[in-house]
């Protein structure tokens, strides 16, 4: 067995040195009941040509979005990742570490951590951010408990424009703790009123930008009327590339941004691992959950990292800790972080106005075909336009064409006849002039 | 330390100083080429960005070199041994990873029509029925992204399951020796934490447990084999109680790796449990993740499972991503998308690589080297239970008595050897532990070089030599940081010195 380096001579030195017969003699101390004298009823051991086969037969049996014209979003996107990514987050010194206890022997890490908090940081127009979370549903629902800590208060507002599993995550996770969650109906046009609903019990409320549907606001009234409150304002960026083109949330007077970063050098994976990050005011800082790598010395005075304000995290307050998290999406941030630098300032804001630029042109091309209503009048990379049939139908039509013509927000949203002509377009820098011809033309002949 | 080895770079030969990206910057200098956007109107309504975002410009020779330094700063299992106590640093294989990239399953969209994801869905339930049979229980969630998240699953799910009856209890009840994640999950999760003791065998004793059990004890969550590296040998008896009492019983599976193929959790009548796909089933740990925490369940707990669930239908696939009129799956969500699908990509791999003989013998060969490790070291270094241990040995600082040499002194001399420490200052339960993990995947030759190592390092302490212990390590990149510097005036974000500001 490939992975296994002891051989049989091995074991029984070993067994010897021990003191014991056999290894069973090791496993005395498992109740009689649940010892057993059989394998598990599962196949036995298989080479590493038997496996791929058994893995590529599962991958035939997908359309791969990477394969086919492909317009789906809703908070996974399909952008194109730098070889030199890929390689570098492949590392066995990255890819086989732990979490960075031991810095003297973990500056690696450290060291790309710290470009993380930076780079986000600074895309984001905050002060400070974590070293990452699970995702960005789940830093959403951190975001929401940290602005409860913070306030002292329970009450929570939903914005109708964030993201339905982001909603349904932030009220799972606090449904114990007693927090007041007021959901706002599904903003589809924009321009919801969320300021009226604010007043001093409200710990937060949370928008997303480019929302839900896509569209884009100016949230610095909302932040002045939750300030006014002594409430929190959380903004949600789903598609992280929105960043480089779009006013930051840092500069609309956000307290708290939660993140998906999947977009920056991340593949798909049907949806995980991603990787979620917050990012917060210096003044919160304590609040904060997750690890924070800090700048310090070393003993010869040289600059080195180190994980820092631990007091905040399980290990140390257990039960009084600002979150659980544990583990978290190292290795996703580092490709975050590699695709971020490879881009830098001008390749960044390249890669935004490139992806705005082609969902124009996208949304131009839907708005002359017959029956297509794009709804929208602002966003960045991904629009709802109206069909005059149910989406779910017309996009199975679509996949039948081998075409993934767009997330149908019945999808997430089920159960509401408003909802269901209502089709969530996205485009990337991946898509082609032929993919944008190819809808096109499918739609036209499906509708 | 003797400058006879200054160099004019600051680099040693291989061991190459760096700078981090914002000070190598190049404005203008981008390492991706692409197209112009072309002309045409914004529809941005007024809300485009203004000012620069202040990000490094380099080039891609530049980025894949400076990262490449960074990882020479960092040890890993392909480094070495990795003896991390409660972390299971096994060797992760290649062929997880190019299976994980391949297009039909790397580039799947999570939103695609379930009609395209076939393949996939069959992934994840073969991958949850590998796991369901391992742990010999009937139903799992997928959904949870890591060990801590899976607890906070596991909890609410009991949670939700006592609520359906209208039972609202109000504490955990937690042993000494559990990780930290276990009274942060539960709080998370809004019960009230109550600690147990461990006996002189290291154990929970089970007299203070049943005294501690009553009708307000919504779960007891117990780690097993424990953090000690001890099996619960009354896990049964603690079983039995909990029931009785009428509350759930939680293991953390962090340590699954001692026992899996050869003991199931559900012949020891536990409800729920976490299974770090990231110890036991080989998928990277990645400097801190990702990970992935499926929580196998259950039959009363099964009803109350988040969402989203596979479901076989016919000769295909179903994905449950909505509770719809049915009482069942009222916790919702807790994660985005379907869980961490890529990590389940490299479980399944490993599993089908080691199949039900290999995967007994991970857990037969995990045990046998830290018994190994055990049997060598117990007269040199202090062992505060006796054995023999599962898959990890515990040690405490008693052997260090007298010496001026702490744990923490004592790891950092390890590092200078070429060993990556082992876990120290936990578990709580004795002073000054000394954790030590070498998983299966270790050679006896590795684990031989490393006794030595241990033995006359302890040597060298009792020597007297403390000395050497305080200044190690000497030899990597960094030496000891200052970390308390470091929380005292938190930098956590690089800002342009000051000269270079005022310019
Ligand atoms: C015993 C134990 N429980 C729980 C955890 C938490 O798991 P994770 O880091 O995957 O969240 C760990 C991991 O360090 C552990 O060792």
């Amino acid at each position: 067995m490939r992975y296994l380096p002891l051989t049989d001579g091995d074991r029984r030195e070993m067994l010897a040195a021990i003191g014991v017969g056999s290894v069973d003699d090791l496993f005395v101390d498992v109740p009689q009941e649940a010892r057993r004298d059989r394998p598990v009823e599962l196949p036995e051991h298989l080479g590493e040509m038997e496996v791929e086969h058994a893995f590529a037969a599962m991958a035939a049996r997908n359309l791969s979005a990477a394969d086919v014209p492909s317009f789906l979003g809703a908070g996974a996107y399909g952008h194109h990742v730098p070889a030199a990514v890929d390689h570098l987050i492949q590392r066995g010194e990255f890819l086989t570490s732990y979490t960075p206890y031991q810095p003297e022997v973990s500056q690696g890490t450290l060291a790309y951590l710290f470009e993380f908090q930076t780079q986000v940081a600074l895309i984001t127009g905050m002060e400070v951010a974590n070293a990452s979370l699970y995702d960005g549903a789940t830093a959403c629902a951190e975001a929401v408990t940290m602005a409860a800590r913070i306030t002292k208060r329970k009450k929570v507002v939903l914005s109708g424009g964030l993201h339905p599993h982001y909603r349904e995550v932030t009220e799972t996770m606090t449904r114990f703790l007693g927090i007041e969650m007021a959901a706002a109906e599904p903003d589809w046009r924009g321009g919801e009123d969320l300021a009226s609903g604010v007043d001093d019990g409200t710990a937060c409320v949370v928008v997303q930008n480019p929302a839900f549907f896509g569209h884009l606001t100016d949230f610095t009234p909302l932040a002045d009327a939750c300030h006014a409150a002594g409430a929190l304002l959380v903004v949600v960026v789903t598609e992280v590339v929105s960043l480089g083109a779009v006013r930051p949330p840092g500069e609309m007077g956000a307290d708290i941004v939660a993140v998906e970063g999947q977009s920056l050098g991340n593949a798909l994976n049907f949806g995980g691992p991603t990787v979620g990050v917050l990012a917060a005011r210096q003044k919160h800082l304590r609040q904060m959950p997750g690890r924070l790598v800090g700048e310090t010395t070393d003993v010869d005075g040289r600059r080195g990292f180190v994980l820092t304000l631990s007091t905040r995290e399980q290990h140390i307050r257990r039960e009084k800790a600002t979150s659980n998290i544990c583990t978290n999406a190292g290795l996703c941030a580092l490709a975050f972080t590699i695709h971020l630098t490879l881009l830098g300032e001008v390749g960044f804001a390249r890669l935004a106005a490139l992806n705005h630029a082609r969902a124009v042109r996208l949304a131009d091309r839907l708005a002359g075909i017959d029956g297509i209503d794009v709804v929208n009048d602002t966003f960045f990379n991904e629009f709802t336009v109206r069909l005059p049939k149910p989406a779910l139908a017309v996009v199975d039509a679509l996949a039948d064409r081998k075409i993934l013509g767009g997330v149908p927000v019945a999808r997430l949203i089920p159960g509401r006849a408003e909802l269901e002509p209502l089709l969530l377009v996205a485009v990337t820098e991946a898509n082609t002039e032929a993919h944008i011809d190819a809808l096109t033309a499918a739609l036209r002949e499906v509708l | 330390m003797a400058d006879v080895d200054a160099t004019l770079t600051g680099n040693r030969g291989l061991a190459l100083e760096e700078a981090v990206i914002f000070e190598q910057d190049s404005p203008g200098l981008s390492g991706v080429d692409l197209p112009e956007p072309g002309p045409g109107n914004d529809r941005l309504g007024g809300l485009g960005r203004t000012g620069a975002i202040g990000l490094p410009g380099l080039s891609e020779p530049q980025v894949v070199r400076h990262y490449l330094r960074l990882s020479r700063m960092n040890y890993g299992i392909d480094s070495g041994l990795y003896p991390l106590g409660s972390c299971t640093m096994k060797y992760n294989p290649r062929l997880n990873e190019r299976l994980a990239r391949l297009p039909g399953l790397g580039g799947l969209h999570p939103l695609q029509p379930t009609s395209t994801v076939h393949g996939a869905l069959e992934l994840i339930d073969t991958c949850a029925h590998w796991l369901k049979v391992l742990t010999g229980m009937p139903g799992i969630t997928m959904a949870p992204a890591a060990g801590a998240h899976g607890e906070l699953v596991g909890l609410m799910t009991i949670r939700a399951a006592l609520e359906a009856r209208g039972d609202a209890r109000k504490r955990v009840l937690v042993p000494e020796s559990a990780h930290g994640t276990n009274p942060a999950s539960a709080h998370a999760c809004g019960y009230a934490v109550e600690t147990i003791a461990a006996n002189v065998r290291g154990r929970v004793d089970v007299g203070a447990l049943k005294a501690k059990l009553d009708v307000d004890v919504a779960a007891i969550m117990l780690t097993n084999p424990n953090t000690c590296g001890l099996f619960e040998t009354d896990i049964i008896e603690i079983a039995d109680a909990v029931h009785d009492a009428g509350a759930f019983f939680y293991c953390d599976g962090a340590n699954f790796n001692a026992i899996v193929g050869r003991v199931r959790p559900g012949d020891l009548g536990i409800d729920c449990m976490h299974l770090n796909l990231h110890k036991t089933f080989s998928t990277p740990h990645g400097g801190g993740g990702p990970g992935s925490g499926p929580v196998v369940l259950s039959a009363p707990l099964v009803p109350y499972a988040p969402l989203p669930v596979v479901e076989r239908r016919g000769d295909g696939f179903a994905l449950v991503e909505h509770a719809g009129d049915s009482s069942a799956h009222p916790l919702g969500r807790v994660k985005g998308f379907h869980g961490q699908f890529g990590m389940f990509v490299r479980a399944l791999a490993y599993m089908m690589s080691l199949g039900s003989d290999g995967l007994k013998q991970v857990a037969e060969d995990a045990v046998l080297n830290a018994n190994y490790l055990l049997a060598c070291l117990k007269d040199t270094l202090s062992v505060p239970f006796e054995g023999p241990c599962m898959h990890e040995v515990l040690f405490d600082d008693s052997f260090l008595k007298d010496t001026g040499v702490t744990t923490l002194d004592f790891a950092k001399a390890m590092i200078d050897e070429g060993f990556h420490p082992m876990t120290m200052y936990f578990p709580l339960v004795v002073h000054g532990a000394l954790l030590m993990e070498p998983t299966e995947t270790e050679s006896k030759a590795t684990l031989d070089q490393f006794i030595r190592t241990v033995k006359g390092l302890a040597e060298r302490a009792r020597a007297g030599d403390a000395r050497h212990f305080k200044e190690a390590p000497r030899l990597t990149p960094r030496r000891r940081l200052d970390e308390t510097a470091a929380a005292r005036n938190p930098v956590l974000v690089w800002r342009p010195p000051p000269a270079q500001a005022a310019e």
